[in-house]
């Protein structure tokens, strides 16, 4: 090796001359604008925050908040603890991502219910888990499906594939949830006063800038869709500056070298033939209508739940006693204000949602500290 | 007879054949005493003594396997606290139907690295397990060394403006297990750094450079090392995202996996920490040796009294380090 190298490939877009010019045409924008609210809902951009250290490059009157960014976080206990019962059947084998397991719920965690004995495998994709079905005919593979849209259509496409070649042993418990809709309700929410969104580069691949139209439109909501480099951080903030200081809301496509308007139309697709909206529960926040998909009729065979005859509770059973996920979700809360932060809820020991996941604000403040 | 059996444990002569093949790769006159323990002859001074044991999986890597690892882990351990390494033990947990081949390619890299690091293997033991109760070795190594007069490298003379250096790219060890775990192609030009650093070290010991502070950086990473020295002395540390020597695979690795280089293990990297007036000569001393050639100056103490670590990131923001609360990569050594 001679001298290390940078890698170019993403180099660009986190390039210091860029951030600092960025950083002081944001602070030019602000001058005179009262405290901001921004929201970001995504747990990737929550980690490239923390991660460059973007909010230590803000002026003092624009705050960025994490939203609701982590569909692990969102998971309510009851579809936890209806994956717990059918992953106890003994023919059954549990497929899920990683993060899932340790998700504390008060009859108690995934993991817990592997150390009582249930098969529960960890996978990176609903192809995997189908293929895991193929290879383990003599058993009942059932995947717990947790995501935005980024994973939805992934999934989409697994159970579409099932129409020419079906897969008997083969099941979901689907617990993803769509964006779009949940900001909507987010935003009409006074105590939470939002100012503009930062909205999330990996969904919007799928769905497209023109998804969020309703919130610039009918709410009046700055929106800027941003990547995940510093640069683009910066960026996407800067475009929402000049939408408040004009007074005029439209969305931004900040992030146009991977989001398209219409989105990924192939993506959509699958996402419209196999699922359909449906009212769902985030964790914490209670039943947001529209912001969850279930099952179509065509693949009702595939529905786990009734499969297994598991009845699933409709109620947000919320959070432990003293936990402030929920605030910490909607931006209401920073994680350093709750009383378990970093002292009963930990990574190795969560108490609340938000400390299991990656894309989890809680994991993230405990993995980055902010310098400021 | 082709593989480990229980038999090769059992006390019995197939377990004397055993040993005898070991004894005669590693070849030292302290293991042809035959004794049950080894009788070693006066040393001046203070005495280190570390151990450690490796259950890396996969037994083989490029750059090393098992048993080298075995023999510098405990080397570098030694020579962080300024101590010559002198002797170590070798303990070895075998499953049965371990090809016999593979243990003899595994006790002679263990030979060679304590040959080109210049310590004996004085002591050793040998146990197998049955099949499916290990998975294939486990190697356990001590060491004793002796340590050099009016050495301290415990950090307890570092003041501000002191300055942090990294003997050479970070994370090598830890992309080229987890590249070859994942079959990652892109990853196979990597190789682990898992190297005796004593020759380093004694050169950089022997030059101007006077070290405050020496630890090698092995699982955790850099960032569990800054975090301890941070600690330890109640510094406040700064260091530089820029200036942290990376090879184009781990970052595009890191960046793939969402692995943080700063918390990735190496094999064969140590931070020091010197005056300022003394960093040329550390950086000299280090580079001059091969296992020292990328050595750079990453950041500096910036105060005592206020425990904390940051990090100025390549973008211009500033971001906390902190301690990672586990090693994402199981079984890395």
């Amino acid at each position: 090796m001679a001298e290390p190298t940078r890698s170019p490939a993403h180099e660009e877009f986190r390039r210091r001359d860029l951030v600092l010019s960025l950083s002081e045409r944001i602070a030019e924008k602000a001058e005179g604008l009262g405290p901001l609210r921004i929201m970001h809902v995504c747990g990737t951009h929550e980690r490239s925050i923390n991660r460059f250290g973007i909010r230590g490059l803000l002026p003092g009157c624009v705050k960025v908040i994490a939203g609701p960014g982590c569909p692990v976080c969102v998971c309510p206990v009851s579809d936890i603890a209806a994956a717990r019962k059918i992953a106890k059947v003994p023919s059954v084998i549990l497929a899920t991502f990683g993060d899932m397991l340790t998700v504390p719920a008060p009859d108690g965690s995934l993991q817990s219910a592997r150390s009582e004995g249930a098969d529960i495998r960890i996978v990176y994709s609903a192809a995997d888990a189908l293929e895991l079905a193929r290879s383990e005919s003599g058993r009942e593979v059932v995947f717990f499906s947790v995501g935005f849209e980024t994973t939805v259509a992934p999934t989409a496409a697994i159970v579409a594939s099932l129409a020419g070649r079906p897969q008997k042993n083969f099941s979901l418990i689907v617990s993803n949830r769509v964006v779009p809709e949940a900001l909507e309700l987010i935003c009409s929410s006074p105590e939470l006063s939002i100012d503009g969104f930062i909205l999330p580069g990996h969904v919007s691949v799928i769905i497209g800038s023109d998804a969020y139209l309703p919130l610039a439109r009918d709410r009046k909501i700055p929106c800027a869709v941003v990547g995940f480099e510093s640069v683009d951080l910066l960026a996407g903030i800067l475009d929402l500056l000049e939408q408040i200081r004009s007074g005029i809301a439209v969305v931004a496509n900040s992030y146009s070298r991977a989001v398209l308007s219409g989105g990924n139309a192939k993506a959509k697709a699958f996402i419209a033939k196999v699922f359909e909206p449906c009212d769902a529960v985030w964790r914490g926040m209670g039943v947001l209508p529209g912001t969850g998909l279930s099952l179509r009729s065509e693949y009702s065979a595939y529905d786990a739940i009734s499969k297994f005859g598991v009845k699933v509770g409709t109620e947000d059973e919320g959070v432990p006693e003293g936990c402030l996920c929920p605030l910490v979700m909607t931006g209401q809360r920073e994680p350093e204000q709750c009383p378990h932060f970093g002292r009963a809820c930990r990574p190795e020991n969560p108490v609340g949602p938000c400390m299991v996941s990656d894309e989890g604000t809680c994991k993230i403040r405990i993995e980055f500290g902010d310098a400021g | 007879m082709n593989a480990v059996e229980m038999g090769h444990g059992s006390g019995g002569t197939l377990m004397e054949e055993l040993i005898q093949r070991i004894r005669s790769v590693f070849s030292s006159s302290y293991l042809d005493q035959g004794l049950d323990s080894a009788i070693l002859p006066p040393v001046d001074g203070k005495l280190a003594f570390t151990t450690d044991s490796f259950v890396v999986r996969p037994l083989f890597f490029p750059g090393g396997d098992i048993g080298k690892l075995a023999v510098c882990g405990t080397v570098n351990d030694l020579s962080v606290v300024g101590a010559t390494a002198r002797y170590l033990s070798s303990s070895l947990i075998l499953e049965e139907g371990l090809p016999l081949e593979t243990l003899d390619r595994v006790i002679s890299s263990m030979a060679a690295a304590a040959r080109e690091a210049g310590v004996e293997i004085v002591t050793g033991d040998t146990k197998v397990v049955e099949k499916g109760h290990g998975d294939g070795v486990f190697i356990t190594t001590a060491g004793l060394g002796s340590i050099r007069e009016g050495i301290d490298l415990s950090g307890a003379l570092l003041s501000p403006g002191d300055v942090l250096i990294v003997s050479g790219s970070l994370g090598d060890h830890a992309m080229t297990i987890l590249g070859l775990r994942e079959s990652l192609g892109f990853a196979s030009a990597l190789t682990s750094d898992c190297a005796p650093l004593n020759g380093m070290i004694k050169a950089l010991l022997d030059s101007k450079a006077e070290p405050l502070f020496m630890r090698d950086i092995t699982r955790g990473g850099l960032a569990a090392v800054l975090c301890e020295l941070a600690a330890l002395r109640a510094a406040a540390l700064e260091v530089e995202e820029d200036a942290l020597p990376l090879r184009d695979e781990v970052r595009a690795l890191g960046e793939l996996l969402g692995i943080d280089p700063l918390s990735m293990a190496n094999e064969g990297k140590i931070l020091v920490a010197v005056r300022e007036s003394r960093a040329d000569a550390a950086l000299a001393a280090l580079r001059a040796h091969r296992y020292g050639r990328d050595a750079r100056a990453i950041g500096r103490v910036v105060a005592l009294g206020a425990e904390g670590v940051r990090m100025r990131t390549s973008s211009g923001g500033m971001r906390r380090v902190t301690r990672p609360y586990a090693e994402k990569l199981p079984r890395i050594c």
